[in-house]
């Protein structure tokens, strides 16, 4: 299978005042189009920051990262942000909808930066509430709703504008198991039905079992890789 | 403007405050607007449309110095001159003493001087004939709800008549009127020079000021280099000037209503960009992390920025605007209260206009900042919580 996302000899340096802290060192790595891929370690092992860098949030001190064939390493903060807007999802632990938005007009976000016209911006927002089974709350501020079905609020803007990579940052962390289980059922059949390729990053191995396989950071270096896979 | 809803949520996000702030900016911009309604009225006061084809003559030192009658004649021969009419302050009253009314005591061709004030050829020869006849303005005609015929009792605040009292008595005779109201004898009285001299043993022949008609309006400077000839070295040495600048000099006299308008509004605008300008950093600050997500999702740093400054240009247009509307409301209420000193229909096109551009133009300056802070946001940090 194809690489989706080649990273290679990616150091990541973080100047604090005159102190240099190395979060990242000299990370290689594949991963395949259609991968689940879960991405555990310690806190403060740089799982965050690597996820960052896939996501073109930030850009390595060091190394090269193409996504799709793209060096996002070498693109600038503008180029980045349509890149972004054109090819990633992101789903965050607090799930981040802005609160005076309606359901529906958070999933819409995204597709302002498109020139979809303001009757297809909806139609399609419409059909990723559905997706996430959240159709009848489109009118809903995310104040009115609960975690899980913020998060899955969030994962149906992430998917809106329908990116070839979703990237999560522990995104079942605040949630409870059974909001945790829905999130990731729908991750997993948005990997396998819709052939999104997700990097997930989490604490908890329950969750991790969800992912066709399961890399470990440790003090910024990828340890150990397991062939872990959800049952089936 | 597809991004227009999400301005608007994000400007309402605080309710209180945002609506707290508007209050502010509309009051600042109700002072701005009657302000402005007042300097303009004061610019524009004797601005008529042969104001540049009149000559008015006052005394060098003080507008209040009389002048000798005798000189009406020696403007006459001045070369280029067409008619030369004459005033004096009365300063009237009606029933209450603060209730002034301009009211000048005139020569007889005076309104000849004035071609823009139409008195119904009738009414023209009834005050000619009639010596305690006054013509009155048409505003002043409708405010008061006087009619011709009715006697007017009016008040002086210097000149005694015969029997020593300062309330005098009126008939009207006229109604003197203006396109569009525009010339300020729609806001006066007149009356006879004549009867008011020979009335009063205060006056003894003098002239308060002389207004001169000229044939070309490009001879104006030198004609009125040869009006100041005359009395020069005398001891009633003139000054003169077109009526416009003749007109603006006599408001300064009595203050700088420019200087003073401009230094309140100074404070005010500087108090509400202080205010504002604190409101959007607040507002900014405490979206740091909605902002982020912006960015996460691919709005560019150029975008969010347009979009702060955006924000902050909406709140100063929606408090600036309705402050305006407010105004233009007093506006109608203006004249009446301000006993006809300021006229209504100027609270209008340039107030808005200018309204419009401070509000625009402190919005940017407010939002300057804030939408810079939000534009550098670096996403990995905010999101961070750092
Ligand atoms: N912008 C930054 N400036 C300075 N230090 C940073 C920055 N971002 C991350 N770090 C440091 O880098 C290290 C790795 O951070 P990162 O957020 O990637 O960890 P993580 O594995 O996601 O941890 P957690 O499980 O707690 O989320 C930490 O020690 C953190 O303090
Ligand atoms: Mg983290």
């Amino acid at each position: 299978m194809a690489n989706l996302v080649e990273i290679r000899n990616v150091s990541k340096v973080y100047e604090r005042g005159k102190q240099k802290v190395e979060v990242l060192h000299h990370i290689e790595l594949d991963i395949a189009k259609g991968d689940f891929l879960a991405l555990m370690g310690p806190s403060g092992s740089g799982k965050t920051t690597l996820l960052n860098l896939i996501g073109g949030l930030d850009s390595p001190t060091d190394g090269s990262i193409s996504v799709g064939g793209e060096r996002i390493d070498r693109l600038g903060e503008g180029a980045l942000a349509k890149w972004r807007s054109e090819h990633v999802g992101f789903i965050f632990q607090f799930y981040n909808l802005l609160p005076m938005l309606s359901a529906q007009k958070n999933v819409e976000l995204p597709l302002l930066l498109t020139n979809l016209s303001a009757a297809q911006r909806r139609k399609n927002a419409s059909i990723a509430l559905q997706l996430v089974g959240l159709a009848e709350r489109a009118a809903h501020k995310p104040t009115e709703l609960s975690g899980g079905q913020q998060q899955r609020v969030a994962i149906a803007r992430a998917i809106v504008s329908d990116p070839d990579l979703l990237v999560c940052d522990e995104p079942t962390g605040d949630l409870d198991r059974q909001s945790a289980e829905d999130v990731l059922g729908l991750l997993q059949t948005l990997n396998r039905e819709h052939g999104k390729t997700i990097i997930m990053v989490t604490h908890d191995p329950k969750a991790a079992e969800y992912a066709s396989h399961t890399l470990h950071l440790d003090k910024g270096t990828l340890v150990e890789q397991q062939g872990l896979r959800a049952e089936g | 403007m597809k991004y227009l809803h999400l301005i608007w949520a994000a400007l309402f996000r605080r309710k209180t405050r945002t609506i707290l702030t508007l209050l502010s900016i509309i009051m600042a911009f109700l002072l701005f607007g009657l302000l402005d309604a007042v300097r303009v009225s004061f610019a524009e006061a004797g601005q008529s449309a042969n104001g540049a084809e009149r000559l008015q003559t006052g005394a060098k030192l003080s507008f209040i110095q009389p002048l000798p009658k005798s000189l009406q004649q020696r403007i006459a021969q001045v070369p280029g001159v067409k008619d030369v009419a004459h005033a004096n302050w009365f300063g009237g009253a009606y029933q209450d003493p603060h209730n002034q009314i301009f009211t000048f005591a005139v020569s007889d061709n005076y309104l000849d001087v004035y071609p823009e004030v139409e008195v119904d050829p009738a009414e023209r020869k009834a005050f000619d004939a009639t010596a305690d006849g006054v013509l009155v303005g048409d505003i002043l005609m409708k405010k008061y709800n006087w009619k011709i015929g009715d006697r007017l009792p009016l008040q002086s605040q210097i000149f005694p008549n015969k029997e020593g009292s300062k309330n005098w008595n009126f008939q009207i005779v006229g109604t003197m009127k203006s396109k569009d109201n525009k010339a300020f004898q729609s806001q006066m009285i007149v009356l006879h020079w004549k009867t008011f001299d020979e009335t009063t043993p205060y006056n003894r022949g003098s002239v308060g000021w002389y207004v001169t008609r000229v044939d070309d309006v490009n001879e104006s400077d030198r004609i009125a280099k040869a009006i100041d000839a005359i009395s020069a070295n005398s001891d009633h040495e003139t000054k003169t000037q077109t009526e416009q600048a003749a007109t603006r000099n006599w408001i300064k006299q009595m203050a700088d209503i420019g200087l003073i308008v401009t230094s309140i509004m100074g404070a005010v605008f500087f108090t509400l960009v202080l205010l504002t300008g604190n409101t959007m950093m607040q507002a900014v600050r405490e979206r740091t992390n909605e902002l982020a997500v912006l960015k996460t999702i691919g709005f560019s740093s150029r975008k969010v920025l347009g979009m702060v400054l955006a924000e902050s240009v909406l709140l100063l247009l929606l408090g600036g605007l309705v402050g305006l509307a407010l105004v233009s409301l007093i506006g109608a209420a203006l004249p009446a209260m301000s006993g006809g000193m300021i006229n209504g229909a100027h609270v209008g096109a340039k107030s808005w206009g200018l309204g419009v551009a401070l509000a625009v133009v402190i919005g940017v300056v407010v939002g300057a900042v804030p939408a810079i802070r939000a534009m550098r946001l670096n996403i990995v940090d905010a999101l961070a919580g750092r």
